[in-house]
């Protein structure tokens, strides 16, 4: 058995002088539509589902791990170290550091990479990393206006400085600040970016419809078949307990293309069928040295290999990180789109995924914007996705990235593959009214993973 | 058989039932609604209509940043009477009223530049897409050039956006941008510009454009899209209002006034821009056609627009570099001395995305110029012409400081510190000693003779002059000085810096004053011998407003400052002698000396308050005149004397200077004097002023005052050569 694997295996990636490091395990709560099952939660709630998710299939001794790192874009003030807070409460040990990072879509990749990092430069041999987001609940806050007033309050002395504070308040001061809808650098919504991209590249409302289709319809077959294992059981106080993914829909072409565009109107494309949705949800990762995983018993599921950040102009490029990030990676692992097994790419919109294929396609665009000769070729699609992806399955901002690299670990075993790639656009995550809306990205982040398989059934 | 020769401006191809009219003048840089254009747009309509398979129709450009920026200013200026011109805009208006009155709906598709005869186009079709693109702007700039628009503008926009809209559009001529266009209903809808995708951004932009329009006029054509949009309350309401005869004439009264009040009339569009709007209101479409045409005629034919078109074109040649691409672009620019000139220098450069250092020699001196440059740049945020994320970016590129350090790699520096030249020559040697060897040293002083400056220079080739203009955020006008050491390299730089800055750029010899400051002194001085002889400030200023200045003489001397004037004015008359006098020069010091150095100190000629139209007379400033007071001399003391007294002296050192070789060509004198000093626009500048004048008028006028107080009367040699014979003209 080993032999015929290896048969089928390419060269390794290992390189002289660096460590092995690798996944061992990872798992996310279900994925929900905000405002379902999870709303009377708080964002750290799910974190620690997720943690004691990752103790509970692991059996890692609640103190072998060196450090917990959490991802998140939407901070709720009151545990804005929200990785502090969940870990604790999932029952590790205290003695155990924890920190938050946020970095929009890729939150989450920053937190695997940043476990990376601390493992690459011995510091650490075991670390967790998670993603959280919680769009069920967000801090509204009141006016500039009234905090100043508020806070002038508390320094005001004598009754009479306080009566002529309260005497100053007015209606408009009444009026809350929502998380920004737009973002902050370009003052436009992730979906009316989305809807640009699309036009850009040419790409029509029925490619982006039946890409969102293929999305939902892969998702469903992958939850019926029992593949997206990932998911664990979560039993939220007062309700029922959650075991599957909610926002998977598989609908029809003429159905979706009844929904008139969410952001331009009256002419845009990107719909709410088409748009990954406002969701809740958590994920946890295990990440070691080699070194440590064995000697602990453990059989990774994979090698984490190599990683890109690329960062372009927030206002017209700036969900075309996959692009840009793509031929990168693989230049720097010494690969070719064709040697890779396995393609997780973030769906923020189906009209951004198929605007990135065709920027993938396009000579004239490598040439232009990218400095290359050639195109970089695109992911085939029967290697894409292929158990749905951020449009069906859900898109917790901060919680994404872990989902897509343990995907990535469990198609490459299920399917045979050796290499899988992952890809992911991100922004500086906002809300908006009805759907989703990741805001604007800059950078994209690729993580490389082999798979593990010969080395570890022996 | 004929030979139909090929159609080069316009061409259509038919997408399903859409005909889509492409429009593209090979030969120009902007679309215009040239003899050319308007054929081949009659041919193709022709063809369209005719044309059964055709349900609807799209008006597009492919011609980058420009849909169709107005009508050909040639073809009116070759006109000879008005009545020639009348029959142009009768064509035009037959031209529009046809697309108006389509059996076919059309759809025009605007991205760049729909001004003046382009929106008049574009409002006579159905419907209306523009891109949100910053290129795209609509407007009826025609009043600028002192004209109407003439070819329906004046019937259909009261119709579109209402009689108040319509009035502000045409009577301000300002550019609208689409977002605005789309609230005022001049506009149905908005698109998106695009970013790079699988071809370059704004040809993909306008490709989408078409989509779009295309899209649309095919649902026009299946009624799927409504023409008509429904009113909200307020629009009602207005509507209800505006239907009222008596709210109609109270608004043209109000109107009226308002203009009459702004242009002394001295500016006749205005007024028949009202009267054509309301024949069209009042008395129907075609006596309002038939009153547009015909006013336009007759505006085409006065010296108002001559002069007005004449200082657009002036604009147009002073907005291009004359002396070649310079050999190494300027990147990083130093400037010297962070007060009001320094830091507006950098405000304009910081925001063109010049790296810019600003130097000062007291930490107060800096924050003050920080402060002016945020602000300038905070309040184009406040007004939304900017995000604060651009601010920020844009504020990157400035870095404040009060040494040397970095010197080394700037490319220029313009130095704006006191005007004193041991002052000048001590910063140049300072400056010389760190800056590298290609690096261009340029002053910005308003009087100081260059040559002399360069005198302290290593490299004199590369000392040049940069006169800006306060505020010089908002002063159009750069005056560039060359000496004779100046290489021509040297001037292609600086001319380039000053383009990217945006400025209007007039080059000039060296010598006393240059050109722009050399003209006003002799006509301050006179300013100051009319208030010794009694006449007060307020109708000093009356006297120069109603000839044309936008701004008073006596309020002028006070913007400028009092001890600029003097400093001026001493400095000058010691170079020049007696011709530059006038005035005592002793009324302006003693005025320095009790602190009244004008706006800038609170008190001048004027007491200012805190608003800005906050001011009175200053007694004690009128107790120093009286002290100098004196006789008036009741032959040449009539309004009118007194407007030439101050104009006529202006206008001759303005000849003088060309006479001189200050100046390279009336063109760049007539340009200076507009956008620097604010000689009166509608006269078109002094070159323009003596060409419609009369030269000989001008001189016998001159010869009176000359009899009375001498040389400083005296017409030069060029102006009385023009006075003798009547066919020689400044401009032909």
């Amino acid at each position: 058995k080993v032999l015929s694997i290896q048969t089928k295996s390419k060269k390794t990636l290992a390189r002289p002088n660096v460590k092995n490091i690798v996944l061992v395990e990872g798992v996310r709560t279900p994925f929900l539509l905000s405002g379902t099952t999870y709303s009377d939660l708080m964002p750290h709630d799910l974190a620690r589902a997720a943690l004691q998710g990752l103790l509970h299939r692991t059996a890692i001794p609640k103190d072998v791990v060196d450090y917990i790192i959490y991802g998140t874009v939407i901070q709720e003030v009151k545990t804005s170290n929200v990785a502090r807070e969940a870990a604790l409460g999932a029952g590790f040990s205290d003695k155990i550091p924890s920190h938050t990072v946020t970095m929009a879509c890729i939150s989450s990749n920053q937190a695997m990479t940043s476990a990376v990092g601390l493992i690459a430069a011995g510091q650490c041999d075991a670390v967790v990393a998670g993603g959280v987001e919680f769009m069920s609940d967000v801090p509204i806050r009141h006016s500039r206006k009234m905090r100043k007033t508020m806070l002038s309050l508390n320094k005001a002395k004598t009754l009479g400085q306080r009566l002529s504070l309260l005497g100053s308040i007015r209606l408009a001061h009444l009026s809350p600040e929502l998380p920004a809808v737009a973002e902050f650098s370009t003052s436009e919504t992730m979906g009316h970016s989305a809807d640009r991209l699309a036009a850009a590249f040419g790409v029509s409302r029925v490619e982006q419809d039946e890409f969102a289709l293929r999305s939902h319809s892969l998702a469903k077959k992958a939850q019926d078949a029992g593949l997206l294992q990932d998911v664990i059981s979560f039993k939220v106080p007062g309700r029922d307990i959650v075991s599957q993914d909610n926002g998977i829909r598989p609908s029809s072409m003429e159905q979706m293309a009844k929904l008139k565009p969410a952001f331009i109107k009256p002419h845009g494309t990107v719909t709410a069928a088409n748009s990954s949705f406002l969701t809740d949800g958590a994920s946890a990762v295990l990440i070691m040295s080699e070194e440590k995983a064995l000697a602990m018993g453990y059989k990774p599921k994979a090698y984490l290999r190599d990683f890109v950040y690329v960062s372009q102009d927030p206002k017209d490029q700036l969900l075309l990180g996959p692009t840009y990030g793509t031929p990168k990676v693989l230049e720097r692992a010494g690969l070719t789109m064709s040697d890779i097994d396995v393609f997780e790419f973030h769906e923020a919109f189906a009209g951004q995924i198929m605007a990135n294929l065709k920027a993938m396609d396009s000579d004239w665009f490598a040439q232009t914007y990218m400095g290359r000769k050639s195109k970089v070729g695109t992911p085939p699609m029967d290697k894409f996705n292929l158990w749905g992806g951020s449009l069906s399955l859900g898109h917790p901002f901060g919680a994404t990235g872990c989902r897509l690299v343990t995907t990535v670990a469990h198609r490459l075993q299920k399917e045979g593959g050796q290499y899988g790639l992952v890809a992911a656009c991100a922004a500086g995550g906002q809300v908006s009214d009805t759907h989703v809306q990741h805001s604007l990205v800059v950078p994209a982040m690729i993580a490389f993973c082999t798979y593990a398989k010969h080395l570890y059934e022996l | 058989m004929m030979m139909v020769p090929p159609r080069t401006h316009v061409s259509y191809e038919l997408k399903d039932d859409v005909a889509v009219i492409r429009l593209n003048d090979p030969t120009s840089k902007v679309n215009t609604l040239s003899v050319q254009m308007q054929a081949e747009l009659t041919e193709v309509m022709g063809e369209v209509w005719s044309n059964g398979a055709v349900k609807s129709a799209v008006f597009i450009s492919t011609k980058p940043g420009c849909f169709i920026a107005g009508a050909d200013i040639n073809m009116i200026q070759a006109c000879k009477s008005s009545e020639e011109v009348t029959s142009l805009s009768r064509e035009g208006q037959k031209m529009f009223e046809k697309i108006e009155k389509s059996p076919i709906p059309i759809v025009a598709a605007i991205n760049g530049s729909c001004l003046g005869g382009g929106l008049e186009f574009a409002i006579a079709c159905q419907y209306r897409v523009a891109t949100k693109s910053r290129k795209t702007i609509l407007g009826t700039p025609e009043v600028m050039l002192g004209l109407l628009p003439g070819a329906g503008g004046t019937q259909r926009l009261p119709k579109m956006v209402g009689l108040p809209g319509a009035f502000d559009m045409m009577l301000t001529g300002r550019n609208i941008r689409a977002d605005k266009a789309k609230k005022m209903g001049l506009v149905h809808q908005l698109v998106d510009p695009l970013g790079p995708g699988l071809k370059p951004a704004e040809e993909r932009t306008i490709e989408y454009l078409e989509e779009v329009a295309v899209g649309v006029a095919k649902g026009i054509a299946n009624k799927k899209v409504s023409l008509t949009k429904e009113k909200g309350f307020m629009q009602k309401l207005q509507d209800t209002v505006m239907g009222l005869g008596p709210v109609r004439k109270q608004i043209y009264k109000t109107v009226s006034d308002k203009v009459q009040k702004q242009t002394k009339g001295l500016y006749p569009a205005p007024v028949k821009i009202i009267e054509s709007i309301q024949a069209g209101v009042e008395q129907g479409g075609e006596a309002g056609y038939v009153a547009e045409a015909t006013n336009f005629g007759k505006l085409a034919m006065t010296s108002e627009s001559r002069a007005l078109i004449g200082l657009y074109q002036g604009q147009v040649i002073c907005k291009k570099n004359h002396y070649g691409t310079p050999e190494k672009e300027v990147k990083k620019l130093a400037i010297l001395g962070a007060g009001l000139m320094g830091a507006g220098i950098a405000q304009v450069s910081v925001d063109k995305g010049l790296t810019t250092i600003l130097k000062d020699t007291a930490v107060d001196g800096i924050s003050r110029g920080e402060q002016q440059v945020y602000k300038g740049l905070n309040d184009k945020v406040k007004k939304k012409a900017l995000t604060s994320f651009a601010r920020d970016t844009i504020l990157s590129n400035l870095s404040a400081q009060l040494d040397y350090s970095s010197f080394k790699s700037a490319d220029m520096v313009i130095e704006a510190v006191f005007e004193d030249i041991n002052i000048k020559h001590k910063v140049l040697k300072e400056v010389e000693a760190v800056i590298p060897p290609h690096c261009i040293f340029a002053s910005n002083t308003s009087a100081l003779p260059i040559k002399d400056i360069a005198a302290a220079s290593k490299r004199p080739e590369k000392v040049i002059g940069m006169h800006y203009f306060s505020p010089v955020d908002k002063m159009q006008l750069l005056e560039i000085i060359t000496t004779d050491k100046t290489s021509k390299d040297t001037t292609a730089s600086a001319v380039s810096v000053g383009l990217k800055q945006g400025k209007i750029i007039i080059v000039v010899g060296d010598g006393p004053g240059f050109y722009t400051t050399r003209c006003l002194a002799p006509m301050l001085a006179e300013a100051v011998r009319v208030l010794q002889e009694g006449v007060g400030p307020k109708r000093l200023d009356a006297l120069t407003t109603s000839f044309g200045f936008p701004v008073g003489a006596a309020t002028l001397a006070d913007e400028v400052g009092i001890d600029v004037a003097a400093h001026v004015a001493e400095d000058l008359g010691k170079a020049f002698g007696s011709r530059f006098g006038g005035g005592n020069v002793d009324v302006l010091k003693t005025m320095v000396e009790k602190g009244f150095k004008g706006r800038k100190s609170g008190k001048g000629c004027y007491i200012y308050g805190k608003g800005k139209k906050d001011k009175s007379v200053n007694p004690d400033a009128e107790e120093i005149l009286k002290k100098y007071k004196l006789a008036a001399h009741p032959a040449i003391s009539t309004d009118s004397d007194i407007q030439y007294r101050l104009v006529s002296r202006f206008v001759n050192e303005a000849v003088l200077c060309l006479q001189e070789n200050i100046l390279r060509n009336p063109v760049e004198g007539d340009i200076g004097a507009v956008f620097g000093l604010g000689f009166p626009p509608c006269l078109g500048g002094p070159f323009r002023f003596v060409d419609s004048f009369g030269a000989e008028r001008l001189v016998g006028i001159m010869k009176r005052f000359e009899d009375i107080y001498g040389n400083q009367f005296t017409p030069c040699q060029l102006l009385l050569d023009h006075a003798k014979n009547p066919s020689k003209k400044f401009h032909k």
